[in-house]
């Protein structure tokens, strides 16, 4: 697989199927691993890093699941390339940056990727489309059983797996959902619902993970703790919390459309009306806008865009996006010129 | 509770900072905490906050003592850790069992893994039945201790009867 043939693929969690995928965009289930007595990425030498890439490289090869993913090594990958995975929730941004000894192993449906030598050894991801946790934990799961067979884990019966970062100790894992909160936003609720999740130790964060703003009403939810509790348990929580946050969303978008619904039907047909007509529009105005064509195709206001479309468009009108379909750099002026016309010719068919 | 610089998000991270003996209390969200901790890497960083955290109800003394504290496989230091707030090798985590063991109750409110076991992922439990069970008691034992000592009651009620078991099975 080339990199540039994903942009021909609508990657596995933008497909918009799934479980309730009015509201909830993604889950994703993510677990940490390191090798036995061989130092942290962090820590180790140069020596040691090419060794870590070269042996889970070599072990995933060997395991089912893994056989016919695709791996790269970050030195060799261009600031666009890199960029792109990230844009493509392949990889972490903390992944792109200070390349050395780094990888990445993707399956052609991009539900699964492993980054080697990021904060850890081993960060496994699976992303599945819609309200979907269960079935992610369930092929991760498979994958680490096999992995586990190939490699020598840091563990210990007390604290079980040993991880980089103390906040991650124990099962290693986070379990995270991707959900699309506009009516929440629209009726100011979203800061109360919020704050209830700190509460019981989740963390909300934007599209892009951690230290990103929320925009586009895109709210990533996970768990914090990792020990202590077994998968399942921690899964029951996070779904738990989750199922509760779509029927608030639920009961908001009823409230709207019973209580304010031209306004509602004014500002989603506005919204659709700047992204079919605009000459110049910037990535934070397309993604806002989109979230509300989006909660227009939801509610069934906007019948001839389907929701595949719409989570698509969210993704190619980011920056790398454009620049691997334009094959080119291009400035941030250049890039909210070419934005404006993709998104024209995606949406006046 | 809001984050105070932004207002919007929910604080997640309580600072306490002290400028000319003035103490200034800060209740932040985590991308504010962030932003505000690469402005002051220099005089704390959120890796001191992590460490820390273990530190609480340690005497000053034996805080002290513990920076100089090595783990024989990598090398790194236990002033090391406080610094960066990443530990070094798998092994660390034994070489600061002592200091270890509070940051983790803090963090994750347990000490005791209960999830996914690697042997039973790898599958390496080839060891005799009767051989292995004997460990297995004396490591449930000292669990149970453990629990007791941390006052997990819940947890501590649950290795009692997995003791009570194993010793059934061993009795028969």
């Amino acid at each position: 697989m080339q990199l540039d043939s994903l942009l021909k693929h609508t990657s596995e969690w933008l497909k918009g199927t799934g479980p309730n995928s009015d509201i909830v965009i993604s889950s994703r289930v993510r677990l940490a691993r390191n090798l036995e007595k061989i130092p942290f990425p962090h820590w180790s030498g140069k020596l040691q890093g090419e060794k870590v890439l070269n042996t889970i490289a070599e072990a995933a090869t060997r395991c089912d699941y893994l056989k016919n993913a695709t791996f790269f090594k970050l030195a060799e990958l261009d600031t666009i390339d890199k960029q792109f995975l990230v844009e493509r929730h392949l990889m972490s941004l903390e992944h792109a940056q200070k390349t050395n000894h780094k990888g990445i192993a993707i399956d052609d449906e991009e539900v699964l990727a492993i980054m080697i030598n990021e904060e850890d050894h081993i960060r496994l991801q699976v992303m599945q489309s819609g309200f979907n946790l269960y079935e992610a934990w369930n092929i991760i799961n498979t994958i680490d059983d096999c992995l586990a067979k190939e490699l020598s884990f840091a563990y210990s019966a007390d604290w079980g797996y040993l991880t980089a970062c103390p906040t991650n100790t124990g099962t290693g894992m986070r379990g995270s959902v991707m959900l699309h909160l506009p009516a929440l936003v629209m009726t100011r609720q979203i800061d109360r619902v919020l704050a209830a999740i700190a509460k019981l130790s989740f963390t909300t964060r934007g599209l892009y993970g951690e230290g990103t703003q929320a925009t586009g009403n895109l709210f990533q939810i996970s768990n914090q703790v990792s020990l202590g509790r077994s998968e399942n348990e921690m899964l029951e929580d996070i779904n738990g919390i989750i199922r509760q946050i779509i029927e608030q969303e639920g009961q908001a978008r009823e409230a709207l459309l019973s209580k304010n619904k031209v306004m509602l039907e004014d500002r989603i047909n506005r919204s659709l009306g700047i992204l079919k007509n605009a000459r110049i529009i910037s990535s934070q105005e397309t993604t806002e806008l989109l979230s509300m064509v989006r909660l227009g195709a939801d509610l069934g206001m906007i019948k001839d865009i389907n929701r595949r479309n719409i989570n698509e468009l969210f993704i190619i009108t980011q920056p790398a996006h454009l620049q691997k379909i334009e094959n080119k750099k291009l400035s941030a002026g250049e890039r909210d010129l070419k934005r404006a016309e993709l998104i024209r010719a995606k949406l006046n068919l | 509770m809001f984050c105070d610089i932004c207002g919007k998000n929910p604080a997640t991270v309580h600072l306490t900072e002290i400028i000319d003996e003035q103490m200034n209390e800060l209740h932040l969200c985590e991308g504010c905490a962030h932003e505000k901790s690469m402005a002051m890497e220099q005089q704390f960083g959120l890796s001191d906050l992590l460490a820390g955290l273990a530190e609480f109800e340690k005497p000053a003394k034996e805080a002290e003592a513990a920076t100089s504290v090595k783990c024989q496989d990598c090398g790194l230091t236990y002033a090391d850790f406080k610094k960066i707030g990443r530990l070094g090798c798998g092994e660390c985590y034994a070489s600061f069992k002592k200091y270890l063991a509070p940051l983790l109750k803090r963090i994750h409110g347990s000490c005791q893994h209960v999830g996914k076991s690697l042997e039973k992922a790898a599958k390496i439990s080839k060891k005799k039945p009767d051989l292995a069970e004997k460990p297995d008691l004396a490591q449930l034992r000292q669990k149970l201790a453990r629990a007791v000592e941390m006052e997990e009651f819940e947890e501590a009620a649950r290795i009692r009867d997995q003791i009570k078991e194993l010793e059934n099975k061993n009795a028969t």
